[in-house]
């Protein structure tokens, strides 16, 4: 249980910019995901908090104390590798009961505590078996177990679930879930995968080239992406993205590109100047079909239709642009068709020419 | 026709894998039949009478038996343990640590082991056994074998431990061992495969190693089984072919046991310095 | 970013290392410089040159070097040449072109034809030098041999090997002895290929000879290139002919390795061994930067 501190932390590696002056806290008991694509930085963001990396400036607390060159041992953290590093040499049970070894636990203490575990695990079954001889789902398990069984005060996790398949994953994240909830500790979790990110955070910190670009709840990244990057990172199809020109006339404010045209609250645009060039943001849920162009606040010939069972996804050709809508339940057109798409207002979001959303 | 074509290949495979066989064998033919044959000459026949005296004279012989059982394991065992130790600290450190440069050193080092080899550096070899005081002794043998082997053992074990994913000591470390601690449980036992080649390697060439020991040897009760078969064959007039053969078998034995079970423990995975 | 992650301190790094660097340093950098030393002396075991050896400047070289005796049998220029037929002969023809045939011969085979064969030449491989030796000196016997007793079977007469053609016999003594090295880096250079380029090749209707020179070989080609250096350095450093000939008949097998035995060791004339010995590096200083450039232009390329 613990409150963890990232204040200005940066970490070089010569001139490259790992980590770029980072700052957040984590709450206790809080589950924080960091999100981004390979090289943003959040793997070496886990490393600093872990030890095994020390930064170049700035300084991580937990609970107030200063930990910033403390090493891994003593920062009391457990720690699950994207590939596990079950040690090959060391049955299920050594492998679990290695943290209390070395914190030189009794052999009779140390013994009851991994049964412990492996018990709410479900692994005990596999306690006398070698890592080699236990499958993919088994292995994270144990490798789970071996984090917590010291009751570390900050849970931490390097894309856990990479290494299994698509059915596999979804088991374990609920699971993962569950249990970082039961046991209320602080998790720093890094992902590459959105979904997963969605599914587990409390908070999502979004990183971009070794910087934090936004940090909130799941649904609040999600509907109000700080930048083009969070909104095109989050969400599968993304946010369709759309650049478009401000028409200021008389009051009013329009936003138009070629087959495109919608007006929008004038009181949004109200500090760009006439012929400003903006990005419309869109996700693809919120384009509704509409029978007749009158209605219509942009008009495609339809480029591929996807039907995913409770849903079905259609891409647009919009003046050589493609935007991709999610239909759920409508009829949906056929290939080649001309499709009508209306966007009300309300789900539409703006972005200033720094690709940054401009509030309402 | 095209059957006969299918068969004349076969028939030519096998003609040619015969012959292949044949010129590898025939070479050590003698040296398997001539120590169970009681009149062995230089000539290739089946033991008659067959006898295991051979062996019975071998045992007789206190400067063969001391060369093979004591100054062969102690020089070879010794290096052995010195090069398996040394190589994987160094290999271990050149992989792990941040020193500077290391790459340079690999590479400088594989530049120098392979000009400065046993032969060409005979002499100041020799020169530095002697200013140290260990001509005509094991450890200067053990010694010279050590520094030799060294340069291509650090490399064989650098790759394997290069091979090994960093996050299992990191693993450990952030499951609260110490440094030391990490390497003892954690380090060693993962890269022990490449010591077992390393010692075997090793072993096997100072075993039968023949150059160093012949000039940095001088009394018979410090030489080695290879140097005393060379005396066995070459000094005092006519080789007396039942024991040295017999000898020689036995020698040979440990190397043929020691390529099987590495064979069959790890396969045999080809790296260019099994032999050199 | 794996290369930047270190897991051991730098002190701890450096005091792993140091047991090895004093090794190394010790019988592999300064050998190589102390033969320089001691070439430009008179140093030798016994007499006068064993406790105060003077410097001779370039007299061991000029004496190597003099034209007059430089090919005549048991001296420097001959003994080149005589190790650079062996090299030439024994590694690069012998085993490197026989280590080719017989990796391509059960390339993509696997049955206990290929286990016995590539077996039989490994054990000629790792049979310890002296034993292997003692086993040719038997099979090349005149009078007893296995070789003339197969050539009189054949209605061949006998051949003096060892006094008649000793050159020959120890260029087939070293190529039976070192080609499975050959063989297993070909094996594995071939194994690498992968099956769908030769596929593609069975497609376009090429024949076995077309696919060797045409894909196979190309392939392959720095393993070739890594083999034969491998292999010219080890069989120009190499002391086993002497083993089987002892240098002989007349100097007529005596390798460079041989003759610097004999010199420093029988005549005890180590500045002149030590000259011998210095030359003898600077070849091998030259494969081996032609092999370590390769290396490292084929790991720029990966």
């Amino acid at each position: 249980m613990a409150r963890v501190v990232f204040d200005h932390v940066s970490k070089h590696f010569g001139a490259v910019r790992a980590v770029d002056d980072v700052s957040f806290d984590i709450e206790d008991g809080e589950f924080i995901c960091l999100l981004g694509p390979s090289g943003c930085g959040k793997t070496t963001t886990l490393r600093l908090m872990a030890g095994l990396e020390q930064p170049t400036s700035g300084r991580i607390a937990v609970d107030d104390r200063d930990v910033t060159f403390a090493k891994p041992k003593e920062r009391d953290v457990g720690m699950v590798f994207q590939d596990y590093a079950l040690f090959p040499h060391m049955t299920i049970a050594e492998n679990i009961a290695y943290p209390l070894k070395v914190r030189g636990a009794p052999a009779k203490d140390r013994a009851a505590r991994t049964a412990d575990v492996a018990q709410s695990l479900g692994i005990d079954h596999l306690l006398e078996r070698r890592p080699g001889q236990i499958s993919g789902g088994q292995q994270q398990r144990t490798s789970v177990a071996r984090a917590v069984v010291h009751k570390p005060k900050v849970f931490l996790f390097d894309e856990p679930l990479s290494n299994l398949d698509a059915k596999l994953r979804v088991e374990a994240r609920s699971f993962l879930k569950h249990l970082q909830v039961e046991l209320g500790v602080t998790a720093l979790y890094v992902t590459h995968d959105q979904a997963e990110a969605m599914a587990l955070a409390d908070r999502i910190a979004v990183m971009e080239g070794g910087r934090v670009v936004q940090m909130g709840p799941p649904l609040e990244v999600y509907r109000k992406p700080a930048t083009t990057f969070v909104a095109n990172f989050l969400g599968n199809p993304p946010m369709n993205l759309v650049p478009v020109k401000l028409r200021l006339d008389g009051g009013r404010a329009r936003l138009q590109a070629a087959g495109l045209d919608v007006a929008v609250d004038p009181g949004r645009a109200s500090r760009f100047r006439d012929g400003a060039d903006l990005t419309l943001g869109v996700r693809p849920e919120h384009l509704r079909l509409v029978p007749d162009a009158g209605e219509a606040t942009f008009t495609g010939s339809v480029y591929t239709v996807e039907p995913l069972g409770p849903e079905t996804l259609i891409t647009c050709t919009v003046d050589g642009q493609l935007v991709t809508a999610r239909l759920f339940g409508d009829e949906p057109p056929e290939l080649g068709d001309t499709a009508h798409f209306r966007i009300d207002e309300h789900h539409l979001e703006l972005f200033d020419d720094a690709g940054v959303r401009v509030e309402r | 026709m095209r059957l006969l074509r299918l068969v004349l290949t076969r028939a030519t495979f096998y003609a040619a894998a015969a012959i292949f066989a044949a010129l590898f064998a025939i070479p050590l033919v003698w040296l398997l039949f001539a120590p169970f044959d009681a009149r062995a000459n230089l000539a290739v026949r089946l033991p008659h009478p067959f006898t295991l005296a051979n062996f019975g004279k071998v045992f007789a012989n206190a400067f063969a038996v001391r060369a093979l059982f004591q100054n062969s394991i102690i020089q070879a065992g010794g290096a052995m343990l010195l090069v398996t130790l040394l190589a994987t600290l160094a290999a271990y450190a050149l992989s792990r640590s941040p020193i500077r440069g290391k790459d340079l050193l690999s590479y400088g080092l594989v530049l120098f082991s392979s000009i400065v080899t046993g032969t060409a550096a005979m002499v100041p070899l020799f020169l530095l056994i002697y200013s140290l005081g260990l001509i005509d002794t094991q450890l200067g043998v053990i010694l010279v074998f050590t520094g030799g082997l060294l340069p291509a053992a650090i490399f064989i074990m650098r790759d394997f431990v290069d091979s090994i994913p960093r996050s299992y000591e990191e693993s450990a470390l952030v499951a609260g061992a110490s440094a030391w601690g990490m390497f003892k449980d954690i380090a060693l036992p993962i890269v022990r495969p490449g010591m077992m080649v390393v010692a075997v390697w090793t072993f096997v060439n100072v075993w039968g190693g023949f150059f160093v020991p012949f000039i940095l040897l001088r009394s018979p009760s410090n030489m080695p089984a290879s140097v005393a078969i060379y005396s066995f064959y070459t000094e005092g007039g006519t080789p007396i072919i039942t024991l040295t053969t017999a000898y020689s078998l036995l020698y040979t034995l440990p190397v043929l046991a020691l390529y099987l079970f590495v064979n069959w423990r790890y396969g045999f995975r080809f790296f260019g310095g099994i032999k050199s | 970013m794996p290369e930047r992650r270190t897991i051991l301190p730098l002190r701890t790094g450096l005091l792993f290392l140091a047991p090895a660097a004093i090794f190394v340093v010790a019988f592999i950098v300064l050998p190589f410089f102390w033969v320089a030393v001691v070439s430009f002396t008179n140093r030798s075991l016994t007499g006068p040159g064993a406790l105060h050896p003077h410097f001779v400047g370039l007299t061991n070289y000029l004496q190597l070097f003099a034209p007059r005796t430089f090919l005549q049998p048991g001296q420097f220029g001959s003994s080149l040449l005589i190790t650079g037929q062996f090299v030439l002969f024994s590694a690069l023809i012998g085993q490197a072109v026989l280590g080719l045939v017989l990796a391509w011969l059960f390339y993509r085979r696997e049955s206990w034809v290929k286990q016995t064969v590539q077996t039989l030449a490994i054990v000629a491989w790792i049979i310890p030098d002296v034993v292997v030796a003692f086993a040719w000196s038997a099979f090349l016997d005149y009078g007893q041999g296995t070789l003339n007793h197969i050539l009189t079977g054949l209605g061949l007469p006998r051949v003096d090997w060892l006094l008649g053609v000793p050159m020959l016999s120890i260029i087939l003594f070293n190529t039976w002895r070192g080609t499975a090295f050959s063989m297993l880096l070909f094996s594995s250079a071939l194994g690498s290929i992968p099956p769908s380029h030769l596929e593609t090749a069975d497609v376009t209707g090429a024949n076995a000879w077309q696919k060797l020179r045409d894909i196979i070989l190309p392939l392959i080609r720095t393993h070739i290139v890594t083999d034969l250096i491998l292999i010219t350095l080890w069989t120009f450093n190499t002391f086993t002919p002497f083993l089987i000939t002892g240098g002989g008949p007349a100097f007529r097998t005596e390798v460079v390795s041989i003759l610097t035995y004999r010199i420093a060791f029988k005549y005890f004339n180590f500045g002149s061994g030590s000259a011998i010995g210095m030359i003898m590096m600077l070849i091998n200083l030259a494969f081996a930067l032609v092999y370590l450039s390769l290396l490292r232009r084929r790991e720029a390329t990966r």
